[in-house]
């Protein structure tokens, strides 16, 4: 792998987002209206409570982790999206660029963009919410690290969706983080789930992150065996969403949709 | 010393259509080639396979001898090209695409090089000037700006004056011919334009149904097929291709 490959990836997009209002605004806008949201919904559900539970930790801390592997995903996804958007594959495509170097660069990215909103989250969280994260303790590492690597796959899958549907595609890819938020229990615990939704549920690793996460804030040690398996699924899903898109890539060389892309297939 | 391109029995079809039909040519160093045909002949599709955007049926291509099947990178790293449709993106400045062009083919001593690329292509005030704002001319310009970067081998150009004025479109050419004269690179070039092929091309291949019909030195092969011009050559190319063929 050439790092200077990859460090044109991320370059590109750093010149893009640093001469972009349109682009700077998104990285935290929406994750800190989230955090503001539920922040104060977070407070007011505390007002009801006798027994001094606080919702803090567990729901807005819930927020604060699902937003981060929104923003991940869609670090990743945003990055392909330029080049959907300016018509650029065939000029990339044709230059030395591997796959493999062209993800990573969509990972490091992401990894840039992403801690911006991560940032900005946090400090709203914990300034004006009073969230704090010594409640998790050092399982806030790999609760973030799941999360991480679970945003990173979903963002590659869905760019070799929209790489093997053509542009319109990138409808498919907005939505996935609302559709899989039911199933990984990010407000509630995965008991309350019916079976079938528990069976997927198990096949997510965020589930394992919420479930640990609720178990800590209940005062009980969390289950190492849990985030293990989430950790190692993420890994999997990594694997299969790089697989999904390299299989994908040689299809539309085969085919000659990367040179005709906007015609978006070749029907 | 290997040539700049060697292409060998190269065949690609789209379900029934055969878009090139075992085509075999080369490119020698310092020397243009033409690659001319009537719409849809295969000349598009035929560069697309040369720049390892799409893969052939069967056949090879070889890069200064280098596989492009077998070494992709290494053979598009002698490799670069300018087409009128594949523009740079138009929101990143002149400088920022060659940038980030540069770093993608490992170019050393980028700086010092895109220094050297926009002076020579008269860029150097459109710097820092974001590409789509360009004129066609202007963006022609960026565009084998970005395809000397690497200080290719194999230059790949694809129809690079259409929609240019004359005058602009003489510079180009130029500075095309400064390339394969000061360069061992090697240039494969289509043209609807006969008259720039003739001033420009050393040789050319016209290319119909996917089949190399004719080949040449521009100056001579009308005559030797019985035409006036380049140009009525092509026009028979592409009207009648079965009497050239016979």
């Amino acid at each position: 792998m050439r790092p200077t490959a990859v460090a044109a990836i991320v370059l590109r997009q750093s010149y893009l987002i640093r001469g972009s209002l349109a682009r700077v605004l998104p990285l935290f806008v929406w994750a800190a209206i989230d955090i503001v949201l539920w922040g104060f919904i977070t407070k007011y559900l505390n007002s009801f409570v006798a027994s001094g539970f606080n919702f803090v930790p567990s729901i807005l801390g819930a927020v604060l982790l699902w937003d981060f592997l929104i923003r991940v995903m869609q670090g990743v996804t945003m990055t392909f999206f330029e080049d959907v958007w300016s018509r650029n594959f065939l000029n990339i495509f044709a230059t030395p660029l591997c796959i493999s170097e062209y993800l990573s660069g969509l990972v490091i990215s992401s990894i840039a963009s992403s801690s911006i909103g991560l940032v900005v989250m946090v400090v709203l969280a914990t300034a004006v919410f009073g969230l704090s994260f010594f409640v998790y303790g050092v399982m806030l590492v790999p609760f973030f690290l799941v999360l991480f690597m679970c945003g990173i796959a979903l963002g590659i899958l869905g760019s070799g969706v929209v790489l093997r549907l053509g542009p319109p595609a990138e409808w498919f890819v907005w939505p996935i983080p609302a559709i899989i938020s039911p199933f990984v229990g990010v407000f509630y615990p995965l008991s309350t789930l019916p079976p079938w939704m528990r069976c997927a549920a198990y096949l997510l690793p965020p589930s394992y992150v919420f479930e640990g996460m609720r178990t800590i804030v209940a005062g009980h040690p969390p289950s190492h065996y849990g985030i293990l398996l989430g950790t190692g699924l993420a890994f999997l899903y990594i694997l299969l969403a790089c697989w999904f898109f390299a299989r994908v890539y040689r299809h539309a060389v085969r085919t000659g949709l990367i040179a005709r892309y906007s015609a978006e297939t070749l029907n | 010393m290997s040539k700049a391109l060697v292409v060998t029995q190269l065949c690609k079809c789209y379900g029934q259509l055969v878009a090139v039909d075992h085509i075999s040519f080369q490119v020698g160093r310092k020397e243009i080639v033409g690659l001319l045909g009537p719409n849809g002949a295969g000349k598009t599709t035929t560069i697309n396979m040369v720049l390892g955007v799409l893969t052939p049926d069967s056949g090879s291509i070889r890069v200064e001898g280098v596989d492009i099947t077998t070494q992709r990178a290494q053979a598009l790293q002698r490799t670069n090209f300018a087409a009128v449709y594949a523009p740079l993106p138009g929101n990143l400045t002149v400088e920022q695409n060659l940038r980030v062009f540069g770093l993608l083919y490992g170019v050393r001593g980028l700086s010092e090089r895109i220094e050297g690329l926009l002076r020579q292509f008269d860029l150097e005030k459109f710097r820092d000037t974001k590409c789509g704002v360009l004129s066609s001319g202007e963006q022609t310009r960026v565009a084998l700006a970005k395809a000397m970067l690497n200080s290719p081998q194999l230059l790949l150009l694809d129809e690079p004056t259409a929609s240019l004025d004359p005058a602009i479109a003489q510079d180009i050419r130029e500075k095309i011919r400064e390339f394969a004269g000061h360069t061992s690179g090697g240039v494969l070039w289509t043209s609807h334009n006969m008259y720039e092929v003739e001033e420009v091309c050393d040789r050319v291949l016209f290319l119909s149904h996917g089949r190399i019909l004719l080949e040449g030195d521009p100056k001579t092969l009308p005559h030797e097929h019985g035409k006036a011009s380049l140009e009525e050559l092509f026009i028979s190319v592409a009207r009648e291709p079965l009497t050239l063929e016979a």
